[in-house]
């Protein structure tokens, strides 16, 4: 079924955006149980053959276009979100490769990739892009490679340089994040730009995280979900402009929690790149408000449960902790003490009106 | 993004350089692109086996790899073969049918080196191609000492394509190389990449070491660990004998038999698989177990390790 692409959506100011209910049923739901704690839960990346999220390597969905035009306008103010340094051009254009070759493969009615050698011509049918150029010359893109490809996907992306037995984050775009700064963290290695994530250091959740991705291999890609909180469908919840959105937790109250505090996930994948040996790492966010999830009975109880029994340093790590007891007593409503089914499944066709 | 990505691919050429190196050119077999490689990549291509035996698996370096033109590969006729190069070279014609692995680095060039200092023993001159094209159109500082037997000096001058101006020394004889000096002589800020006999590749090793050299700084070609000896594995609470191959994982042996066992990563990182072993000596691969689990052997991630002794018995 071809996506009606959504015209209207704002992520900043007005907050004008919504999930259909097809958009609500795909909604990647984090928690595979009813409880939550760190663990390297990395699975193979491969193309489950129902539609859904894990459908192609890099999703489409109906927030596409309003999405891009997001992220380009967090560009246009700041520029510095998007930075790569020098030793990982061949990485740029690897980036750019995988990304047109994987949307013109799965998507073959939106875009399209013809290649003659070096003399390239990359179609994007929704963006209203025919850009044709030369493989490895910066020059014949109206931005760099990595850039160029970045601007027309969703969601953000970071490079990382494999060496000295550890991956160094050494370029990416950072329109879209949950409270990191790429600024801040280029140039640091794996353990370094983790450092603040409380408890799995100790649990050895990224050496054993590390060391599987180092092996990661060309064609293996692999992902895993990743969960916080936002208030508001804000997807530029950036360190830089925290006082922009911070102090939005000061105003959830009982009444407006379920339709202001959003679930965010980040489907986050990662691939070997051939040219460099450099791992991509996508951090798409999903955005679904509390009314939207709770209309799906098992994702209600769950949440009920796992919020209520969430660790106070992953609450406090995430941002919840103001709000948290408000948070809990909302979903209380929707637990009814009946046992879920394992995984992350919604576990219904329909969703109820 | 299917997982264990195997090519297709067909001979196009294949020429003798000497009388034990053969050049192959691989393109894909239905025409399309082929994926792109880093230098010091290498390939794992099947290759069949005399008398219907199971065939091998043998790796070999890219010289060169281009998603249009192909992949090449020299390959050494070796007097210990079972039959993998003695396949190549007396057998293999263009046309030929092979299947192989998608590109794998574990040979990667440094990027933060301020001179690649190139040491390649033998055939260990497939990589340093790779290598030397690369940094040339880098403009990139390097220098290459590549050992060749006396007979062959001209054949290694001719894959290099020597130019003049560059630091491309073909020695006729490991006697004919200083290796300390050369290591000691280097500026701070060089790695060093090594390819050849394991001889050759320990003595930089050694050398660099004993000079101060950061290990972090020294590299040598590794093809991985993937694949191993052929075992059995018991399920002695279901009764079945399984047989892994040596080119399958212990988790891959489980499923085609049948039997439903849950995983996760199936890179030994994520714990899911784990099961428990109750006889039988585990080789383990893993991230996950700790060192005193491993000691007590009663535990075995099935997705990466494999075994010592010819059977080993789970508790499922």
């Amino acid at each position: 079924m071809a996506t009606r692409f959504k015209s209207d959506e704002t992520f900043r100011d007005d907050y004008r955006y919504g999930n259909s209910d097809e958009g609500v049923l795909r909604f990647p739901f984090p928690f595979v149980e009813d409880s939550y704690m760190y663990s390297v839960n990395m699975e193979p990346h491969t193309r489950s053959a129902a539609p859904g999220v894990f459908a192609a390597a890099f999703d489409v969905d109906e927030h596409y276009v309003t999405e891009c035009a997001e992220r380009a306008r967090a560009l246009a103010l700041e520029p510095g979100r998007c930075m790569v340094l020098p030793h990982m051009r061949d990485a740029e254009w690897d980036t750019l490769e995988l990304i047109m070759e994987s949307l013109a493969l799965d998507y073959p009615d939106q875009f399209a990739l013809e290649r003659h050698g070096l003399d390239w011509t990359w179609t994007n049918r929704p963006l209203g892009i025919h850009q044709s150029f030369r493989f490895g010359d910066a020059t014949t893109l109206p931005h760099p490679p990595f850039e160029y490809i970045v601007r027309q996907a969703q969601g953000d992306f970071t490079l990382q340089d494999q060496r000295d037995g550890t991956l160094y984050i050494d370029g990416g775009v950072a329109t879209t994040p949950a409270d990191w700064s790429l600024a801040f963290d280029v140039g640091m290695t794996f353990h370094e730009w983790h450092g603040p994530v409380p408890l799995a250091h100790q649990a050895g959740v990224f050496d054993r995280a590390l060391q599987y991705l180092m092996r990661i291999r060309y064609g293996e890609p692999a992902r895993r979900l990743n969960w916080t909180m936002t208030v508001h469908p804000r997807l530029d919840t950036s360190p830089e402009n925290y006082p922009l959105w911070g102090p939005d937790r000061a105003g959830l109250t009982a009444e407006n929690i379920g339709s202001q505090l959003f679930l965010r996930v980040e489907l986050q994948s990662l691939f070997r790149l051939p040219r460099s040996n450099a791992l991509l790492f996508g951090i798409r966010t999903y955005l679904a408000s509390l009314d939207d999830l709770t209309r799906v009975p098992k994702w209600g109880r769950r949440l009920h449960r796992v919020m209520r029994d969430l660790h106070p340093d992953i609450a406090g790590y995430k941002g919840l902790t103001r709000y948290h007891d408000v948070l809990v007593a909302h979903l209380a409503q929707f637990d009814d003490g009946e046992p879920t089914t394992p995984g992350i499944a919604s576990d219904i066709a329909v969703l109820p009106a | 993004m299917t997982n264990a990505r195997t090519l297709h691919l067909k001979v196009a050429r294949a020429d003798g350089i000497a009388p034990t190196l053969r050049r192959v050119h691989l393109v894909a077999a239905d025409g399309a692109r082929l994926p792109p490689a880093a230098p010091g990549a290498h390939i794992t291509l099947t290759l069949p086996a005399p008398a219907g035996g199971r065939p091998f698996h043998n790796s070999y370096t890219l010289v060169s790899a281009d998603p249009e033109a192909g992949y090449e590969v020299i390959v050494r006729l070796s007097d210990r073969s079972r039959g993998g190069s003695r396949h190549v070279h007396e057998s293999l014609a263009p046309g030929d049918m092979i299947e192989a692995t998608a590109p794998h680095n574990l040979f990667a060039l440094h990027s933060q080196a301020k001179k690649h200092l190139l040491i390649g023993g033998g055939i260990g001159v497939t990589p340093m191609i790779a290598f030397v094209t690369y940094l040339r159109e880098q403009g990139a500082s390097f220098e290459l000492h590549q050992i060749a037997a006396p007979a062959e000096v001209g054949v290694f001058e001719a894959l290099l394509a020597l130019r003049t101006g560059e630091r491309i020394h073909i020695h006729a004889g490991r006697d004919a190389f200083g290796l300390t000096a050369l290591l000691a002589a280097q500026p701070l800020g060089t790695h060093v990449y090594t390819c050849g006999p394991a001889g050759l590749m320990d003595g930089v090793e050694a050398s660099a070491a004993a000079l101060g050299w950061p290990e972090t700084h020294v590299h040598r070609e590794d093809f991985g660990a993937a694949g191993g000896e052929p075992f059995v594995l018991r399920l002695a609470a279901s009764g079945i004998d399984i047989a892994v191959a040596g080119d399958q994982t212990m988790l891959e042996a489980i499923e085609a038999a049948g039997v439903d066992t849950p995983s996760l990563c199936r890179g030994g990182a994520c714990g899911v698989c784990m099961l428990p072993v109750s006889e039988g000596t585990p080789e383990h691969r893993d991230h996950y177990l700790s060192e005193a689990e491993r000691g007590a052997g009663c535990l075995v991630m099935p997705c990466v390790s494999r075994s010592r002794s010819a059977t080993l018995v789970l508790d499922i």
